[in-house]
């Protein structure tokens, strides 16, 4: 392996990153807030599609990325009027949205572009390119937006608040802090993240749409946020560590050592390891998954 | 015997009954308007939907051979989801049955053997996520999701080498013709429809009928408190996902032997893909009753079946029922539907 490749290995290693990162810092904070979606799957895979849609409507890359948050409000707004306000079970809606994108971006390729499984951007994201490869301005927004969360989760009145409730609602209620708003908006940012994620993989990374092409990311980053023991910078290390395997496989698969598939596996195996090898150590939030109901 | 048909009825409860066809109905509906916004028909759609699934006998045939795997798939989900637990590694058991149908049918030709060893390499596939559930504390959605992964890319290294077939390398190697599923009547359904329905109601007997699936749903119901009456809550997520990695694995293997023509994995792992994920939504629209799960399977089946003729008649993309099961699942999860409708009612009456 010579110097150029490691290189180019380091820089895709900083583009795979970008969702994963995004959606397990949204999933941190929604975490700490105490609601649980496992619906981030979903979330990508849609807005990378509807991000597309609007990077090609508008003419605009950075409105790709702006419907890409949009998409992850609204399922966010969903998630949230179900588990917080409806009191409804935290797991089951994400199954629905996952289910559902599972539908809608492949219907929706065929229905809005009429080919069939895959759709080339027209419109993408500025970025530089090296010979080594491209580096996206959404690289430094991500590391931003890390750095920006964590400060606001550990450091500011409202992180506490919204820590709160989700460590103890019964005695953050009691101070007066409105539980069912503070976990609602949470939420809301968490799936807003992961849209901006999905956005990032259509119209700035891989500038196509793929009925696939979430690739369990969704949930790689659920396995980063318990990794990161729910803190945003922990989770920014993580997710590049996740966004190198992911770029090591793709740099192995073209020269054939072992069968493809195996190389493949990497990511996924990996990620079963270092979650199991933490586990037991990381402490979810007390109330993380617990509706809760005013006594 | 009276009991258990009390018990059988009392799942017909009217409140969930309801639930699930408000459920499908706005399935449907918001379907319709996705249609509307893409310049489709959904009169149209409808008709060549329902037509297709159920205006014929092959038809027919065809709903229930859909509606085999599925329910299969259901029962996997909704065994751990009594016991507490959220598995979903169907998908994962599912290719394993599949393929372990295709290499020990090859060996020994027969059908009890095949679906023997698809049962045996389902219910292994589901233990390392069980394991690190019980022993390390790994959450199942998260492992089951990457076991799921590591399995396609397993099988798929699988399909396209050691077992692929040389005179059509994009398929593997066929079901001999002594291991394959016989046919009911004229038609293409084989007997895994009958076979399926047996486990459903096998499924309910233990859950419901035995001192070990009350134990399994007490610890379900409330972990600490099963401990106390003696259940250990630990063994019943184990067997849990050991009963639920049998029902995939046999789905698995069944789709590959009982399905004519092609009685192999065929091209890119497409008629194995999805089904375990099919089977949640059957699974919650079943309300996690086995017997609900049997109808459930057949209208998600009925679905299916009917997309062929769809997309002749009214030029829409098969996904569009993609679109309505994920709406109707997340129309399932709002708690307390019925209550919010009668509500509703109510309001509008005054």
């Amino acid at each position: 392996m010579d110097l150029g490749s490691i290189i180019s290995i380091l820089i895709t290693s900083l583009m795979a990153m970008v969702p994963i990162v995004l959606t397990s810092v949204g999933a941190v904070w929604s975490e700490r807030a105490g609601v649980v979606s496992i619906g981030y799957e979903g979330v990508l895979l849609m807005s990378a599609f509807f991000g597309a849609i609007a990077a090609e409507v508008t003419g605009s890359g950075i409105m790709g990325l702006v419907g890409g948050i949009a998409t992850g409000i609204i399922f966010g707004i969903l998630h949230g009027v179900l588990t917080v306000y409806l009191k409804g079970d935290h797991i089951i809606p994400g199954i629905g949205i996952n289910l559902l994108a599972m539908g809608v971006v492949p219907f929706g390729i065929l229905a809005y572009w009429g080919t069939a499984g895959q759709h080339q951007v027209a419109v993408t994201l500025w970025s530089w390119n090296t010979k080594y490869g491209k580096i996206s301005p959404m690289v430094f927004v991500t590391i931003a937006i890390a750095v920006i969360t964590w400060w606001v989760l550990f450091k500011t009145p409202l992180g506490l608040r919204v820590r709160s409730v989700g460590e103890n609602p019964e005695a953050a209620d009691a101070l007066g802090i409105n539980v069912e708003k503070y976990r609602f908006w949470s939420t809301v940012y968490g799936h807003a993240l992961a849209g901006l994620g999905g956005a990032y993989m259509s119209v700035a990374w891989l500038g196509v749409v793929q009925k696939t092409m979430s690739a369990g990311r969704g949930f790689i980053a659920l396995a980063n946020m318990v990794f990161s023991g729910w803190n945003p910078l922990v989770a920014l290390l993580g997710g590049w560590l996740f966004g190198f395997f992911d770029a090591l496989a793709a740099w192995l698969a073209p020269l054939h050592i072992i069968p493809g598939q195996f190389i493949l596996m990497l990511p996924y195996i990996m990620t079963l390891i270092i979650v199991a090898g933490i586990i037991g150590k990381a402490r979810p939030p007390k109330w993380d998954g617990r509706p809760y109901k005013r006594e | 015997m009276k009991s258990s048909k009390s018990d059988a009825l009392k799942f017909f409860n009217f409140k969930a009954l309801i639930e699930s066809l408000i459920a499908i109905f706005v399935g449907f509906l918001l379907g319709a308007i996705v249609l509307l916004v893409f310049g489709y028909s959904p009169a149209e759609t409808y008709y060549w939907l329902f037509k297709g699934a159920l205006g014929s006998t092959n038809g027919i045939a065809s709903t229930l051979a859909y509606s085999t795997p599925i329910m299969l798939t259901a029962l996997t989900f909704a065994i751990s989801a009594r016991t507490g637990i959220f598995n979903i590694g169907a998908e994962g058991s599912f290719y394993f049955g599949a393929i372990a149908a295709v290499i020990f049918t090859n060996i020994w030709g027969n059908m009890w053997f095949g679906l023997a060893m698809g049962m045996l390499l389902g219910a292994l596939w589901s233990l390392p996520a069980a394991f690190l559930k019980v022993y390390r504390g790994v959450h199942e959605v998260i492992s089951t999701i990457m076991l799921n992964w590591i399995a396609w890319f397993f099988v798929l290294w699988l399909v396209v080498g050691p077992y692929a077939n040389p005179n059509d390398p994009n398929k593997t190697i066929r079901i001999p013709e002594s291991a394959r599923l016989p046919l009911i009547g004229n038609t293409d359904l084989s007997i895994a429809f009958i076979i399926a329905v047996i486990a459903s109601v096998l499924t309910y007997y233990l859950l419901w009928h035995t001192v070990f699936g009350f134990g399994m749903r007490a610890s379900g119901i409330n972990p600490k408190a099963a401990r106390y009456g003696g259940v250990n809550p630990n063994k019943a997520i184990i067997w849990s996902f050991v009963i639920g990695g049998i029902m995939s694995g046999l789905g698995g293997a069944m789709k590959i032997m009982g399905e004519p023509p092609t009685y192999a994995i065929s091209q890119g792992m497409a008629n194995v893909y999805g089904l375990g994920f099919d089977g949640i939504g059957v699974a919650l629209v079943g309300r996690n009753h086995p017997l609900g799960i049997i109808f459930a399977a057949i209208f998600f089946g009925m679905l299916r079946a009917g997309t062929p003729l769809m997309q002749i008649g009214a030029q829409v993309p098969l996904e569009i029922i993609k679109v309505i099961q994920g709406i109707i699942v997340i129309t399932v999860a709002i708690p307390g539907l019925y209550d919010l409708i009668k509500k509703a009612f109510k309001r509008g009456e005054a």
